[in-house]
Parts: structure tokens; sequence; C-alpha cells
């Protein structure tokens, strides 16, 4: 079985990647405004999602202050609420976490990780940040818009979405919602295919796609998905926007409202559920197949060991893109469905579960008896593994239609995608950023602060979101404004309320602390040096760090092993760089 | 949703069969201090121009079909009335069909170098696309001098709103091609270059073509026979 090439000493042939023609910046504009270096990219893009990041906090904030502590602050009514909750669910799935992973990590990490010195397509890439930016600024828009930004939720079903009841339905907070999202899809879509298009044709030289570390499968693998699951709410977005400016009846069935027949007829709004979850359940795992692909990289680099099953991981990352195209009528029991397609559904969401349970084996089986760093990074993917266990086991729960009808209006429900989609990833984010700050700046994130945060934050997250579950299972609706005077709701429930709130407000509050640490960092940090993590991939190779614009300086590296080589028995350093031929023979007999 | 998910089975498909040569069971913890693996693994000797614009024609391709499936989902409530189709469109997918030929032929002659043939090809091909935009406007005219308005019924609704976003991406067509008929035109591109654009250009020239056909079947009503006959065969 061991495929060891006869000849290890075989001469290099030349490069046949061919150098990407670099567009040469010629001023300071051109340099950190409109650049087209993917590296300059990912930092707008990440800088841009992190602002808006604050604003999804606030909101949440807000929200929580509501629930905890109801009308403590008093121009939070009922629509505001609604908005509150919209406009929080929108920016932190899609203008924060998928811009974040693909826009900023996608960018920053494709070209380096592989050994290229730009993305494929850098005038594409470019444009793409400044769609993403305007959709941005189109969201930020609404909330100065009359009647603010829309209250639909984030899932903006119709009817209600375009309804004079709903916050912003018939005033302007929709249509710069759809118009803002549409602006969002198009940008993506000129990033996305940069981002494949890179990793099929801009890989160095030895560089095979079983050698390609996990994240980039992982951000691969979630832009694929993304290029194909975005046209779905790309669709539903124009017609919806159709319904609402030019009175079609795609969505809009035959109502009457105030007293008033509208002259909507016959539109089905399943026809929309069904288009927006099309996009929405892919959505989970174009934000989570980054997350576990990061994640994995994590592990192995601090706990000094190849990360364990290294072709499972590649296959599980794939077969799960795949499945999460048929699963996403498990967003709709509660819309009512023929109870075979209930069930067809309900498996193929249970299936999923193999894949991602392999996954988790196998990170912990690459921690299993390495040699563990307690290091920021390491600590963020391990609270990472742990929450997004917990995420996933209530997704076997709901994922069943018996158990998800009485429970999919709950708590429990907010409980679970915050857990599996909200806290993990983002634990993925910051740990990944802890990892390449280094990279990117050239200096550490300073330790003391970072440890604070990342406690804070850990355990903070599970004291808001582990109550919420009990707070499900007691029947506690979501959603609700307020809850008034509710008979089943116990006075420790209020209470749990008002804990979790608080919880909220201090976690918010380290994230602040995160910031702050970002920006401190960048003139007073460490000196990280340019691989201070002693880590294999390319990226820490460079010979410059911060790596400059085309990242290699004359010659392109060549690929000589994979992305693990951790702690090789005979070798003489714990890690071995991929660019690095072997230096003497080592002994792999036992490895087969 | 059914159409979506054959489209979706076709490229999985496709990715399949690619994958299939990546090598992906190989162990490469033990293919150790080796660079030189058969090129192949290590990119394709297609342009890379070209596999972008292959990607991004099976997102375009999703998108249309992701039309096509609302379009089959609303056609079967209680009040669709099929919209006449106008003429005039027979004569639109003429034109559209001898601007994609133009396109080709425009590429034949890139191949042997003939410049101002080329010129000659990339300028009919932008004027029969053209051509084929006002065509559409003017069937949309005829439609609403007739009285079929966009809110009156969800078949007219979708008849705008498919024909309008495929001539919209007619129009981000036109842009790339005259582009490339600048360059030719200015004269200091050199020919690989040219040959490039007008190949990527005639490539989604004919696959433009290949969906309008679609579309087109789809809005005159012929599809709806064969959904009536699948729909037999599930049931």
């Amino acid at each position: 079985m061991v495929n060891i090439p006869s000849s290890i000493d075989d001469p290099i042939p030349p490069a046949e990647v061919e150098d990407v023609e670099l567009y040469h910046s010629h001023s300071w504009w051109t340099t950190y405004v409109f650049s087209q270096d993917a590296k300059v990219i990912a930092i707008q893009y990440s800088m841009t999602a992190m602002s808006i990041g604050v604003v999804a906090l606030v909101l949440s904030w807000l929200m929580r202050i509501q629930l905890g502590f109801p009308g403590a602050l008093p121009f939070i009514d009922a629509e505001r609420y609604y908005q509150f909750i919209t406009m929080h669910g929108m920016i932190m799935v899609i203008y924060l976490l998928t811009a974040l992973f693909l826009g900023g990590f996608g960018n920053y990490l494709i070209p380096l990780m592989l050994g290229a010195r730009d993305m494929v397509f850098p005038y594409a890439n470019m444009l793409s940040y400044w769609l993403y930016l305007l959709a941005v600024l189109v969201l930020v828009a609404s909330f100065f818009a009359p009647g603010g930004p829309t209250g639909a939720g984030w899932t903006l079903y119709p009817p209600q979405a375009v309804l004079s009841g709903t916050p912003g339905g018939q005033d302007w907070g929709i249509i710069l919602m759809l118009v803002s999202l549409i602006l969002f899809i198009i940008g993506f879509t000129m990033g996305g295919l940069n981002y494949v298009v890179t990793v099929l044709q801009g890989r160095a030289r030895g560089m095979t796609l079983m050698r390609m570390p996990l994240t980039i499968w992982g951000i691969f693998t979630a832009t694929v998905m993304a290029l194909l699951a975005f046209p779905a709410l790309f669709v539903a977005s124009v017609m919806m926007l159709f319904d609402r400016l030019l009175g079609t009846s795609f969505f809009m069935p035959a109502i009457v409202e105030m007293g008033e027949q509208l002259k909507h007829n016959g539109g089905s709004p399943i026809l929309f559920q069904h288009l927006f979850w099309f996009f929405g359940h892919p959505e989970v795992y174009i934000v989570a197949l980054p997350a576990f692909g990061i994640v994995s990289d994590l592990i192995s680099t601090h706990a000094r060991k190849n990360i364990f099953g290294y072709r499972m991981m590649v296959w599980a990352i794939v077969i799960i893109g795949a499945l999460s195209f048929v699963v996403w009528a498990h967003h709709m029991y509660v819309s009512g469905m023929n109870p075979k397609f209930g069930f067809f559904f309900a498996t193929t969401t249970l299936i999923i579960a193999v894949p991602t349970a392999l996954k988790v084996y196998n990170w912990i089986l690459t921690l299993w008896r390495g040699d563990i760093h307690l290091t920021l990074p390491m600590l963020f993917a391990l609270a990472f593994i742990v929450t997004f266990l917990n995420g996933g086991l209530t997704g076997l729960f709901l994922g069943n239609v018996v158990v998800d009808v009485p429970l999919s209006d709950t708590l429990f429900v907010v409980a679970h995608f915050h857990m599996v989609m909200g806290v993990a990833p983002i634990m993925v984010v910051f740990g990944a950023i802890y990892h390449w700050y280094p990279k990117i700046t050239g200096r550490m994130l300073d330790e003391t602060m970072g440890r604070i945060h990342f406690w804070v934050t850990f355990l903070g997250a599970y004291l808001i979101f582990f109550p919420m579950h009990y707070l499900g299972l007691l029947g506690m609706p979501r959603r609700y404004y307020e809850m008034g005077e509710t008979a089943f709701v116990p006075p420790s429930a209020h209470t749990l309320n008002e804990f979790i709130t608080i919880m909220a407000l201090i976690v918010g509050a380290a994230q602040m602390l995160f910031l702050f640490n970002l920006f401190w960092s960048y003139r007073r940090g460490k000196d990280a040096g340019g691989n201070p993590w002693r880590a294999t991939t390319l990226e820490w190779q460079t010979p410059t760090t911060p790596p400059p614009h085309g990242n290699w300086g004359k010659d392109l590296p060549i690929v000589y092993r994979w992305a693990y080589d951790y702690s090789v028995p005979g070798a003489a350093e714990d890690f071995i760089p991929q660019n690095q031929p072997n230096p003497d023979r080592i002994s792999r007999e036992h490895m087969s | 949703m059914s159409v979506i998910l054959i489209f979706l089975a076709g490229l999985a498909v496709i990715i399949t069969w690619w994958m299939a040569q990546q090598r992906l069971t190989s162990k490469p913890w033990l293919e150790v201090g080796r660079a030189s693996d058969p090129a192949r693994y290590d990119g394709s000797s297609i342009p890379t121009a070209k596999i972008g614009l292959g990607v991004f024609l099976a997102v375009v391709g999703a998108l249309f079909t992701l039309f096509i499936s609302a379009y089959f989902m609303r056609m079967g409530l209680a009040d669709w009335w099929a919209i006449p189709i106008p003429g005039l469109l027979w004569a639109n997918t003429a034109v559209l069909a001898l601007s994609s030929m133009a396109v080709q032929w425009t590429k034949i002659e890139a191949q042997r170098g003939h410049i101002d043939a080329v010129k000659f090809g990339l300028l009919a091909s932008f004027a029969t696309a053209v051509g084929f935009l006002i065509g559409q406007l003017y069937a949309w005219r005829e439609l609403v001098a007739a009285g079929y308005f966009i809110a009156d019924n969800p078949a007219n609704s979708f008849f705008y709103l498919i024909t309008g976003m495929h001539g919209l991406h007619i129009l981000g067509g036109l842009v790339a091609l005259g582009r490339t008929t600048v360059r030719v035109w200015e004269g200091n591109a050199p020919l690989g270059k040219i040959r490039l654009s007008v190949e990527l250009c005639a490539m989604y020239w004919h696959f433009m073509l290949l969906v309008w056909l679609i579309l087109f079947a789809l809005l005159a009503g012929w599809a709806n026979d064969l959904v009536e006959i699948c729909r037999q065969l599930l049931t």
C-alpha cells in the first residue's frame, strides 16, 4: 500500500503555473482603496463586515433589554422590536458571516495558502468588494428611510413582508432590503468566481487538490454552494420586488387589508418559502464549511499533530455540501406539507449528521495524545467543537417533524441555531483572527486581552444560549415582543430571561475589548516574525511579513508535501513546511 | 423545485466526473518530497478565463432554472391564464440565432487570423444582438398595446420578468462583445488575446441562445405538455 515515489530526488520541472499578470498600483488610492490585491480586499471585506456586525450586536442588546426588562427602554415598541430582529438576523447571516468567511478569509487565504500571486480575476474581485459595500450602505440607509428598516423577520416571508402592518412593508424598508440583497448577490458572484477558479487554476506547482489545507477545501466547497444557492435568493428577491412595486402576484394571495381588498390575487407564499430555503439551508453550510476547514487547521497546528483522517475530512466536506441542497424543506415543516415529503426531508436532514459527526470525531482524534498548546486560536477551536456539538445535537431533535412542530415557534429553535450557526462559526472567526493576525500585520494580538475576551465570550455565550433551550421547552415563544400575563410561564422563567440579558450585555462588551485589541496590537503588539505558530502551510512561508502585493517575491513556491507534516518522527523540527524538499530521507514505514 | 434539482443533478455529474480525475483517494501523507506530479493535477490546460466563464454560466444556468422552477410551481395554481405569444418573437429568435452564428463565424475567422473578417463578424453579431433586444422591446409594446399588463395575471408577470432577465444578460454580453470589438479595432492587442476574447463571446452567445430557446418553448406553452407527461410518470 505504501506509495512512496520511486525516486525522491527527481529533478524538479519548472513551474507550469503561469504567473498572473499583476495590476501594479500607482497611487495611494489604487493601493489601499481601489486595490486589486486580494489581501487588501480581504481586509476591506473584514472591516466592513465587522463594522456592520457591531450594528447587529447593538441590535441584539436592545432586543435582550426588551425581553429581560420589558419597557426599560421606552423607545422600543413592537415595531422597533421586529425591525431589530430582522436586521440582526440578516446582518449576522449574510453581511457578517458570509462576507467574512468568503470575502474576508477566502480572499486572504486562498492565494496565500495555494502559493498564488493573487486571485485570477483581480478586477472582478475589486468590484465584488465595492458592490458588497454598496449593499451594506443600502442596508444601512434603510435605518434612515421613512418607516425605518423592514420588520418582516430575516426570512422576509410574504405576504406579511409587503403589507402595511409590517414595519417597512409599505414604506422603503422592504424595498431597500431586497435591493441590498440583490446587490450583495451580484457582488458575491464576482468574488465567488474568483475563489473557485483560483482554486482550480491558481495553485502552485505540486499543490494537488489533496495537498490543499482543509481551510481551502472548506472555503472552496462553500463557495461552489453559494454560487448555486444565492441565485434562489436572487430570484425570490426580484419576484418580491415585483410584487411590492409593480403589483404582481407571484407570492401575494388575495388579501383584505384594513377592510380593503388588495389588488394581489392568487399568489403562493409557499413558493417564496421554497425559493428562500433553497438558498437558506445551503447558507447554513456556506457559513459552516469554511469554519470546519479553518478549525481543522487550527487544531492540527496547535496540537502539533497531523489532522486525523484527512481524506475523510475532504470527502465529508464535499458530501455535506451536496446533501445540503436536498434538505431545505425541513425549515417548512410548520408550513404544512405532504407527510411523505416530511419523511423525505427528515431523513436527508438526519443523514447529514453522519459526515458531520465524522468530522467531530476526527477533530477529537486529532487532539488525542497531541501536544496541545492552549493558545488563543486553540481555545477558540475547542470552544467551537463543544458549541457545535451542542447545537448539532439539538439539530437532531428539530430535524424530526413531530419534534419540530411543537418546538418550532419557541426559543428552543433560537437557542439551536444560535449555537450551531451563530456562536460556533463566530468562535472560528475569532480563532482564525487570532491565528492569522500575525501574518496580516506582523504583530501578535495581545494575549491578556485575548484571554479575557475568550473566557467571557465562550462562557457567556453558553450562559446565554444554554438556558434558552429550557425556556423553549417550557413553550416560551420566539419573536414575541413581550410576554405579558402568560399563565404557563413561571416567574423563574422571567428571572432567567433577566439573567440571559445581563450575560448578553457582558458578552457584547467583551467584543468591544476584542475590537480595541485589533487596533491596539496593530501598533503595540509583540513582533510576530514570519511564522510564530511554526505552521506548515504556505502562507507562513512568505519571504516577508506582512506579504507584499504579489506575495512571493521573485519565485513562486513549489509544494513537496501535504499541509499536516507536524511532529514527523525523525525530522529535525516538529513541523515541515509544505515548500520544503526532503532534507533527509524520513522513515515512514510505521505510517503505512 | 424538481427542475432545479434536475439541473443540479446534472452539475453534480460534471463535478463528480471532474473530481474522479483528481485522485481524491490518494494518500497525501505518503507522497512526500515530490513536486513533479502530472501536470493535470496542478490545474487544467484550458485557459483560466474560459473556466471562469464556464463557472459563471453554471451560475446563470441555475438562475434561469430557478425562474423556470418558480414558473412551473406558480402555473399549477388556479388563476393562470396563458399569454398569447407575439409573432414577433419568432423573428427575434431568428435574429438571435443569426447573432450566434455570426459570433461562431467570427471565432473561426479569428482562428485563421483574418482580422478584417473578425471586425466585420463582431459588428454583425453586435448589430443583430441589439436588433434582438429592440425586437423584444417591441414585443413588450405589442403586448401592452393589446392589454396584457404585467400585474394582470401571473403568466403576464412571468413573461415580462423572464424575457427581461434574459434581455439583461444579453445586455451584459453586449458590454463584453463591445469591449472586444473596440480592442480589435484599436489593433494593438495580440492575436492570441483576440482569439480568446472572441471564443468567450461565442461561448456566452451560444449559451444565451440555448437559454432563450428553452424560455421561448416554456413561454409559448410547449413545455406544458412535457411537464404533464412528467407529472403523470411521477404519480
